[in-house]
């Protein structure tokens, strides 16, 4: 595929993400029907699409969870992720949110992050590891950023479903990933917290490309991104919300059912 | 200071140090006092009796330890560990058996009574060496430690985790059981290692000999403590009781969940096995009834009863459950075990956080009733 010559004439990879013409199925349903997706570097992508769109299973198919049956999965340009296993594609920095929230409820929210960090995982490295002031300064901005300072010393346990999604975004940013997937992050939050999530998000994104899934529209609207909308392995159509909003195919598949 | 030095203070608060150091001046200098400097028709006076009986409780203090270090920390539930106290022990008796030489019934200098009864005429090749405490000492942590690496090797790696781990560790002491019943496997048989004499020349039934046995286990139940603290308030410690909340999201974070397991299993396994090499001077006896599986799940629920997960909770529910025993045998020795069933079904369904849990949630209830001032402040 062409690409075209970008404003800046930097080195930095042109997309971060490269996926195109992939296709996946299961006993001869086509979950992914050659879907084609590209993330530059620092973007936020939002993807809709109804029940059973394959959502989940394209992010299967980045973290290297599900192989797909053809098809190119590019990450940097240049490393081919479909040849990778999982801990591998984590290790490259692809940092992914399943849909229910995994945190170590009997651990602090603190202990939580720290056990995030990047560091030495050998069993005698962590028997006798110590904070630094900068990994120490790394999980308070963390805190900061997931709006759970105040909370830092109390058990995950005690946090509400949507701070434990936060809590385990802040674990996902602890690792520095350079491409973040989130599976429905909002789903259960209240309105105060989903609109918090949205800053958050915003706030993240930037620095590194993030993808969220979501079923919620006013959410996808408020994260103020390009859109893309899947149905039934493919994408539909891509855009603004508002243009994404007003294309037939998608009204029909919105509103057909 | 060095680093390892403070983190060692950082353990404790300076409160919880005061506690503790309180009760270790109890159990080290006042219970030898009134034991050996109070005239024994004092009421104050503490019997020879009764420091043998707390001396093995110290004990069985270190093996709950050792058994919440992985139950209460990492969800290992272990189910065996009476094996890893039995073989600390055995290496004990084996030294102290040694020491009998010629004192013995056959007089025979080199072979304990039991081989020469089974017409041996040497030493088999295990027996070696356990002349020289040193070597006895070391082969009480080491022997346990490397049964647990191999067992929690294959269980770890293969991901056996919850009941079916239990199982496997209570099938391994009864199996040890079953083999230490042997004769052929020279180590006494049904009767075990016994009619102990002197240890590094001390003789055994001297009351000094034996307040110090007590006093040695009271240290090395502190120290015990001290390597638990250490391990449960390090990064691994977090570890493992992520292990235990989310394994998979452990393994996820990049950590070796099978490596961290084995590690602590085989720590465990040691402390345990310590306990035993103390445990069989004091008590004169090793034999195969140490392996009983119904010995193992006793450790459990000293465990249980105290409160898991806390350290401190451990050796509170060695002390209590066999504190009772002790009272309740002199008593009515048919009902205890009736007693053991009853008492566990009661922690299990009322009081899951045990002796320790009872006491925070009374100090808690104690704090949030609203006094009037913080019931009218806005
Ligand atoms: N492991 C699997 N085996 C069989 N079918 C699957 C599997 N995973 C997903 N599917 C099917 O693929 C389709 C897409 O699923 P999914 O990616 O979870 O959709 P979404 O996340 O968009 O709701 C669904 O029809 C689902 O039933
Ligand atoms: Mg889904």
């Amino acid at each position: 595929m062409p690409v075209e010559p970008r404003s800046t004439p930097d080195m930095s990879p042109k997309t971060l993400l490269y996926v195109s013409g992939v296709s996946v199925s299961f006993d001869g349903f086509k979950a992914l029907n050659s879907l084609s997706l590209i993330i530059e570097p620092g973007e936020m992508r939002a993807i809709i699409g109804p029940n059973g769109a394959g959502k989940t299973t394209m992010m299967d198919v980045i973290t290297g969870k599900t192989r797909p049956d053809e098809g190119e999965v590019l990450f940097d340009d240049a490393i081919d992720l479909t040849e990778l296993h999982e801990t591998e594609i984590a290790n490259l920095g692809i940092g992914r949110k399943f849909q229910k929230p995994t945190v170590f409820e009997s651990l602090s929210v603190f202990d939580n992050l720290r056990l995030a960090l990047k560091s030495d995982r050998r069993i005698f490295a962590t028997l006798f590891a110590r904070l630094t002031s900068e990994q120490r300064d790394r999980i308070h901005q963390t805190l900061e950023a997931i709006h759970l300072s105040a909370r830092q010393e109390e058990l995950a346990g005690a946090l509400s479903h949507g701070q434990k999604q936060w809590l385990e975004i802040g674990m996902l940013l602890m690792q520095n990933p350079q491409l973040m997937l989130l599976d429905e992050p909002v789903a259960g939050m209240t309105d105060a917290e989903t609109e918090q999530t949205v800053t958050l998000l915003k706030r993240i994104a930037g620095e590194r490309s993030v993808i969220v899934v979501e079923h919620d529209m006013a959410f996808v609207r408020n994260l103020d991104c390009r859109v893309t909308v899947l149905d039934e392995g493919q994408t539909i159509a891509e855009g603004s919300m508002d243009a994404v909003q007003s294309d037939p195919r998608v009204i029909e598949v919105y509103l057909g059912r | 200071m060095g680093p390892l030095s403070s983190r060692l203070f950082a353990l404790e608060s300076h409160r919880n140090w005061q506690i503790s150091f309180s009760i270790g001046a109890i159990l080290i200098l006042l219970v030898p006092f009134l034991n050996l400097a109070v005239p024994s028709d004092s009421w104050l006076h503490i019997s020879d009796f009764w420091v043998n009986t707390l001396g093995k409780f110290l004990c069985f203090a270190m093996l709950a330890l050792a058994l919440d270090l992985i139950w209460g920390y990492a969800g290992i539930l272990s189910l065996g560990h009476g094996a890893f106290f039995g073989l600390g022990g055995y290496a004990m008796g084996m030294y102290l058996m040694r020491q009998i030489g010629d004192r013995s019934v056959y007089g025979n200098p080199e072979l304990p009574d039991f081989m020469v009864f089974l017409n041996w005429t040497e030493l088999p090749w295990f027996w070696q060496g356990f002349d020289m405490f040193w070597f006895a000492l070391l082969m009480a942590m080491l022997v346990p430690g490397a049964l647990a690496f191999v067992l929690g090797w294959l269980a770890f790696r293969s991901r056996i985790t919850g009941v079916y781990f239990s199982i496997i560790s209570q099938a391994m002491v009864f199996a040890m059981m079953l083999a230490f019943f042997r004769n052929e496997m020279g180590f006494g048989g049904n009767n075990g290692l016994t009619d102990f004499k002197d240890l590094l020349g001390f003789d055994l039934s001297e009351p000094e000999v034996r307040v110090a046995l007590y006093v040695i286990s009271a240290i090395m139940l502190g120290l015990v403590y001290l390597i638990c603290r250490f391990v449960t308030t390090s990064k691994l410690g977090n570890i493992l009781v992520a292990v235990r909340d989310a394994e998979t999201r452990v393994r996820f974070l990049g950590y070796s969940v099978a490596r961290a397991k084995l590690f602590v299993f085989t720590l465990s396994a040691i402390l345990a096995g310590i306990a035993g090499a103390l445990y069989v001077p004091q008590v004169g006896i090793i034999n195969p009834g140490e392996f009983s599986p119904a010995k193992s799940i006793e450790i459990a629920i000293w465990v249980a009863v105290g409160g898991r997960g806390t350290l401190y909770g451990a050796i509170a529910g060695a002390f209590a459950v066999n504190g009772a025993k002790s009272l309740l045998t002199g008593i009515a020795p048919e009902i205890w075990l009736f007693f053991l069933g009853a008492l566990f079904i009661l922690v299990t369904v009322f009081m899951p956080r045990g002796l320790v849990g009872l006491v925070r949630q009374w100090r808690e209830r104690r704090r949030t009733i609203p006094s009037p001032e913080t019931s009218h402040a806005r």
